[in-house]
């Protein structure tokens, strides 16, 4: 017994030096990139007035908390609500045709390649440009927020629209051929079934998401419950940025609860 | 799920055969009543107006036009802030994955047995996650000054967040055979860990990292507006002066650097696992 460990011991790849190779490398990566901070922008200050924010932070402002006008908490979470929700939508619905032009298995390669790449192309534009670009055309307010987010989703929806069409299984087209369905009938039976659930979860995913992200938005003007944040912020005014964190902290906490349920559903059927 | 059967109950059916079944009512057209209603009231409180979009939708391409052509001689500016942006989320990843491990560890439910900890940790772990990355870069820049520094560590604090989910959850579904063996042995808690769960989780873990600070390069050119150093910085001032034809030639520049970075990590993504 203990040979056969000894022997298994010996036969086991010895390749320390392709790991140390990696490792200093990697140490190196990382030291070069730590040559770019300035450790000398730390000044003392700096624990006092991360005191006085997270003082400020644990002591919401209530008035705003619970009030019940348009500017109160409550409402710019609804409103934030409302354009990831409809963001997400309309993001899902202009993701399809960019992932069925770029799947592999439906188009030739080069098409594909080229879907890809405006794929990417649309994912790398910050969010910020997009909502410069949408605000001539609707003007500042939640409808630029909206039209800005639906973009931004394009890129890791059609992504994931992408992987669930390439694992498509053909054999159930052809079998629902042989039982001599018309083309309607192969669509509900045949792939509506398969690609719905991985659809679902994708954008529910993304919802989450757009969610969490709609904080980006506030900087162009574009509704929601970025804008009052970030103003809060920049008139150090912290209680009120504890006021709506911590309505927004909820808010993501219970959607996440709510979507990881769902797709956990969907996932086994 | 019993309330619903209640209201609406199964339909019967008597087969061919002679025995009864049950179909229980699909519950389709109620959720779609209620996602149309959703939509209506989010289309009422964005004001979402498809005429207006039709109407005006030109004039989401007047900036679009106005980058090309880019114009090509700034890209020798754009280097040095490029290069920043990528050390920054180089730093600030790796600082936020190595340091999450612990964490993560005390997470994970196979290995900590007390649920009080686990879901202090776990809420823990969720609150930082659901802390924009913008408020956390703002709140650097008010510790750390405008610059590099602020934004590392708003990228840091991100990818803590992001992969310690990811990692408690890999720790999870680890194979604990190996781990059961290696006490019984004898050996201690940290050295089986070490040795019995470190290597299964490792190729995962790496993963995740370098998926983590793929994303992060394309996020660290947000970080510009609040001051917090790299390419968005420049960004945020060519766009203020409106000089679209140089907003143009640094999205190209990040453009290539995403795709160059997602490609090689693409591959070493795919050599891990």
């Amino acid at each position: 017994m203990n040979e056969r460990i000894l022997k298994a011991y010996e036969q086991e790849p010895r390749r320390w030096g392709w790991k140390l190779l990696v490792a200093l490398i990697c140490a190196a990566l990382i030291a070069w990139s730590g040559s770019t901070i300035q450790w000398s922008a730390i000044t003392h200050q700096g624990l006092e007035i991360a005191g006085r924010i997270l003082n400020g932070i644990f002591h919401p402002d209530k008035e705003l908390l619970f009030n019940l006008t348009k500017s109160s908490v409550f409402y710019l979470l609804l409103e934030t609500v409302c354009i990831a929700f409809l963001g997400t939508i309309v993001g899902a619905v202009l993701a399809v045709p960019f992932a069925f032009i770029s799947a592999t298995n439906i188009v030739p390669l080069p098409l594909s390649l080229i879907g890809r790449t405006i794929i990417m192309a649309v994912r790398t534009v910050p969010p910020l440009i997009y909502g410069l670009m949408f605000i001539r055309v609707t003007g500042p307010g939640p409808f630029t927020g909206l039209l800005t987010m639906s973009l931004c989703s394009i890129g890791m929806v059609s992504k994931m629209y992408i992987e669930a069409i390439e694992d498509f299984d053909m054999r159930i087209l052809e079998s629902l051929d042989a039982c001599g369905c018309g083309f309607f009938q192969k669509i509900r039976y045949g792939i509506i079934p398969q690609l719905f659930p991985d659809f679902m979860s994708t954008i529910i995913y993304r919802f989450d998401m757009n969610l969490r992200d709609a904080t980006v938005l506030g900087i162009v003007g574009a509704g929601g419950i970025g804008a009052p944040l970030i103003f809060a912020m920049n008139a150090y005014r912290w209680n009120q940025v504890g006021a709506l964190l911590a309505g927004l902290i909820v808010l993501v906490m219970a959607v996440e609860f709510f979507s990881t349920k769902i797709r956990v559903k969907l996932a086994r059927g | 799920m019993s309330i619903y059967e209640k209201l609406f109950p199964p339909r019967e059916l008597e087969l061919s055969s002679g025995e009864k079944i049950k179909e229980p009512r699909s519950r389709t057209l109620w959720i779609l009543l209620l996602l149309a209603a959703a939509m209506v009231v989010s289309a009422k409180v964005t004001g979402f107006d498809l005429a207006t979009i039709l109407e005006r939708g030109e004039q989401f391409f007047v900036i679009v036009g106005q980058m090309f052509p880019p114009k090509w001689s700034y890209r020798n500016r754009i280097l040095s802030p490029l290069l920043d942006t990528i050390k920054m989320s180089l730093l600030g990843s790796a600082i936020g994955s190595l340091l999450v491990v612990p964490f993560s560890v005390i997470a994970s439910s196979n290995i900590v047995k007390n649920r009080g900890i686990l879901f202090a940790v776990r809420l823990f772990l969720s609150i930082v996650r659901t802390l924009p990355t913008l408020v956390s870069a703002l709140i650097a820049t008010y510790m750390f000054g405008f610059g590099m520094l602020a934004g590392t560590f708003a990228i840091a604090v991100f990818t803590f967040a992001y992969v310690g989910k990811q990692l408690y959850e890999l720790i999870e579904t680890v194979d604990m055979g190996a781990y059961e063996a290696m006490e019984a042995m004898g050996a201690g808690k940290l050295r089986s860990f070490l040795t019995a769960i470190l290597p299964q989780v490792m190729p995962a873990y790496l993963s995740t990292c370098l998926f983590c600070f793929e994303g992060n390069v394309r996020y660290a050119s947000i970080l510009g507006y609040v001051g917090a150093g790299g390419l968005g910085v420049i960004l945020n001032e060519k766009i203020g002066w409106r000089e679209y034809s140089s907003v143009g030639m640094i999205l190209i520049a990040l453009f290539l650097t995403v795709v160059i970075i997602e490609a090689l990590s693409h591959y070493l993504r795919t050599k891990l696992t």
